[in-house]
């Protein structure tokens, strides 16, 4: 009796294992998966080409070391400055403008440090600062912490000074930021993807927004197949020309939460040289 | 203030559970039977190894056993995130065995936790099983039955028990989160299991919902406790 | 039939055995012939059971060696023993017949056949396919018993086979044992019932505070014990 339960278990489990599909693998960033941009956009391409996207949602300085370590075929992330090094490093191909989302700050009902409907990120971070009004960062290298520490350099304000008092960098992605701020009634920065889609708010709102600064751009790249030879050039040429094709860019255009578009095309933009 | 909607939200994640199992959601299905699939693969792969391991610990002796066991009890502790990364390593395509291109896919995290459960599954077999030789040794060895000889038969003479150690693999394997999500990716349709799904939408901030498949996967875990535990007592009844 | 290859008789010269430093057999010299059972009777902890352990080679000796007769390589193939405490396997009683047979390299229609035997030998025929740890103290120690002989030994050590046994029981294994005498089979059997002894015994060994006081034929023995710690055990006074 158990002879045989154990028997048809190993069976079971031995059975041809997990199904293989033409695919490839795209790091990415948690704000473009949490957003859920990608829920809407990739089952169009799948549609038109039968190619699964595989996305491993990370933050950006992630994303970039999966890219280098060749455990991708595509990356697709946010920090400008981070992909012209990847690219000029020799592990990714051309680089492409893709679309850009903005950056907001978020903060608390009270607002301690007074900046709510304020329009100049610079001027707000020297408030928070002043007011040493608890900020929480995410601090894991990510897309929108490099464009977060941007934002402290341009106000002049050196936050490490705060560090563990008012400036809190909890190392974790977009949506535990969110979570902490929420938790202990701090700012954040955050694109306005995930807040977007953000349930757990409390009585956390958008203080900031609408400054060109907070704007945030999007690129996508090919990994070196020369390498790394197993990358899937090919597909992932595919879906790089796609995303940057009238229909992609269709596609990112008509992701709307509750009306409101997340992603903003721009891929016609030529990328400036570096 | 703080209490009143932490209750809501407890009260509209039992309902959600109950809805989301209700509804048969097609997405859930597929997330709690990869779940099953890469638990009770790394089960069966750990104990494999584990267990045999475990036996041969039971019944040698030789200089060095006393750390080997140390040692093998203190990787009980070993935390998933570590393995995960140490296979993240080896998996990778800059690693030793890229070539296999195994990360990033349901496979890489059956190895995972099975590194992670084989040390758990190997220390309490020991445990059980070296009662058991003693009370076996001498007369397995008057019937000529050596150490060796010995593993096989106190592995099956240890079913029972071995059962419940199989089930400690599964619940922590189950449980764990940080070795699937570095070596899996959470990707959406082929990756993403019970644990990571749990960790997704607590990081989106949606809180009922994390905690209604909390409970999923909770109730999941003990139908299978349950499942094996009848199984266990109906054969136990047939041998004894 | 099995005179060819004949292990016997088997010798201890200067046999002792000490554990943690404390000498428990002391210089035991001690000759076993084939022929009629030799009973070892001694008070409780006397040292009856590491004697028969030394003899089966399941302990090594501290001093002196054990010799066996003959060319067989391994005269351990051709023992059984019956523990003061049987250990059965946690398996059906057929099982746990057909496991030293099957060690011993017997195919499975000889294995079935012994089997079928060895349980009709002590009346457990109708428990065949019941858990044998359920079985009843005596129905264990009978079953022990059983499956010593189905290995059919030229020598078989007996650990006071019959300790937990009903009158009717001790009779019924009794008879079993004279039987296996009658078949040529040596039986080295330690006791504490002296009226059994009387009934079996071809020749009895005396053991005292781990020291061999005598080793003479049944008939001597009992009718004029050669020492005075003899006589008064014989009398039921001697004390450990
Ligand atoms: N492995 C061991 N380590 C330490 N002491 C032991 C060991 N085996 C036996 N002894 C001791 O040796 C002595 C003899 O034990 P043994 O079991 O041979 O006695 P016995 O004559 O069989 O007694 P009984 O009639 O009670 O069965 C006892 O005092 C026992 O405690
Ligand atoms: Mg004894």
């Amino acid at each position: 009796m158990f002879r045989r339960l154990i028997l048809a278990a190993a069976l079971a489990l031995a059975t041809p294992a997990f199904a293989q599909e033409r695919s490839i693998t795209v790091a990415s960033t948690t704000s473009t998966e949490q957003s859920g941009l990608f829920g809407h956009i990739l089952p169009i391409f799948t549609r038109e080409t039968g190619i699964a996207v595989r996305v491993v949602a990370l933050g950006t300085g992630q994303a970039l070391d999966v890219g280098r370590r060749g455990d991708a075929d595509v990356v697709f992330v946010h920090d400008r400055v981070a992909e012209q090094r990847f690219v000029r490093e020799g592990h990714g191909l051309e680089r492409q403008h893709v679309m850009f989302n903005d950056f907001v700050i978020v903060g608390p009902e009270a607002d301690p440090a007074g900046i709510a409907g304020s329009r100049d990120t610079a001027a707000a971070l020297k408030r928070i600062a002043e007011s040493r009004a608890p900020f929480i960062s995410r601090g894991d290298r990510s897309g929108t912490h490099a464009a977060e520490l941007r934002l402290w350099q341009q106000a002049g304000v050196d936050p490490a000074s705060g560090r563990g008092v008012w400036y809190r960098e909890i190392g974790q992605g977009m949506g535990p930021t969110l979570n902490t701020a929420a938790a202990q009634g701090a700012y954040a920065m955050t694109d306005r993807g995930t807040w977007l889609s953000f349930r757990n708010r409390q009585g956390l709102r958008i203080v900031v927004e609408g400054d060109a600064r907070l704007f945030n751009q999007y690129g996508v790249m090919l990994v070196n197949p020369a390498r790394h030879a197993h990358v899937k050039r090919e597909d992932g040429q595919r879906f790089i020309d796609w995303i940057v094709s009238p229909a992609g860019q269709a596609a990112i255009a008509g992701y709307k939460i509750n009306g409101e578009q997340l992603f903003f095309p721009n891929a016609a933009q030529a990328e400036p040289g570096a | 203030m703080v209490s009143l909607p932490a209750m809501n939200d407890l009260h509209s994640a039992f309902g959600q559970a109950l809805g989301l199992v209700a509804d048969g959601d097609a997405t859930l299905g597929n997330i709690v039977l990869l779940s099953l699939r890469v638990s009770l693969t790394a089960v069966a792969l750990a104990a494999l190894v584990g267990l045999p391991l475990g036996a041969l610990l039971a019944v040698a002796r030789f200089p060095g056993r006393g750390g080997v066991v140390v040692a093998l009890n203190a990787l009980m502790g070993l935390p998933p995130v570590v393995a995960g990364l140490l296979i993240y390593l080896l998996l990778s395509r800059s690693g030793p065995l890229g070539p296999l291109g195994l990360l990033f896919t349901p496979t890489a995290m059956v190895i995972a936790q099975a590194l992670l459960i084989a040390p758990i599954l190997a220390a309490l077999a020991r445990q059980v099983l070296e009662a058991m030789w003693e009370e076996y040794a001498e007369q397995l060895r008057s019937f000529g039955a050596g150490p060796w000889r010995a593993v096989p038969t106190l592995l099956w003479d240890g079913r029972f028990a071995l059962l419940t150690v199989l089930l400690a693999g599964f619940g922590r394997a189950s449980a764990e989160v940080g070795a699937v999500m570095i070596v899996g990716g959470n990707i959406e349709g082929f990756t993403r299991v019970m644990t990571t799904a749990i960790a997704l939408e607590t990081s989106k901030g949606d809180l009922p919902l994390a905690l209604a498949l909390g409970m999923v996967l909770m109730a999941i875990v003990l139908t299978v406790n349950a499942l094996a535990q009848g199984l266990r007592d109906i054969a136990a009844r047939q041998a004894g | 039939m099995r005179a060819p290859e004949a292990i016997l008789p088997l010798r201890a010269e200067g046999l002792g055995f000490s554990a943690d430093g404390v000498a428990i057999l002391k210089g035991i010299g001690l000759t076993i012939e084939a022929g009629r059972p030799t009973l070892v009777i001694g008070p409780n902890g006397a040292g009856k059971s590491v004697l028969l352990r030394l003899l089966h080679r399941l302990l090594p000796p501290t001093t002196g060696h054990v010799t066996w007769d003959g060319p067989a390589a391994d005269p351990r193939r051709h023992q059984a023993m019956v523990f003061q405490r049987p250990v059965l396997l946690r398996r059906s009683v057929l099982a746990n017949l057909r496991y030293p047979l099957a060690l011993a390299g017997l195919d499975r229609a000889e294995q079935d056949r012994r089997a079928a035997e060895a349980l009709a030998l002590v009346g457990l025929a109708p428990l065949a396919d019941r858990p044998a740890r359920k079985l009843s103290g005596g129905e264990q120690q009978r079953l022990a018993l059983a499956r010593a002989a189905a290995l059919r030994p030229e020598v078989l050590f007996l650990d006071e086979p019959c300790a937990s046994l009903d009158p009717a029981a001790t009779r019924a294994v009794e008879e079993t044992l004279q039987a296996l005498a009658a078949r040529g089979t040596k039986l080295v059997m330690a006791t504490h019932d002296l009226a059994q002894a009387r009934r079996l015994a071809g020749d009895v060994a005396f053991l005292h505070r781990g020291r061999l006081l005598e080793h003479a034929p049944a008939a001597r023995f009992f009718a004029a014990p050669a020492t005075a710690e003899a006589a008064a055990f014989l009398r039921g006074e001697l004390l450990w």
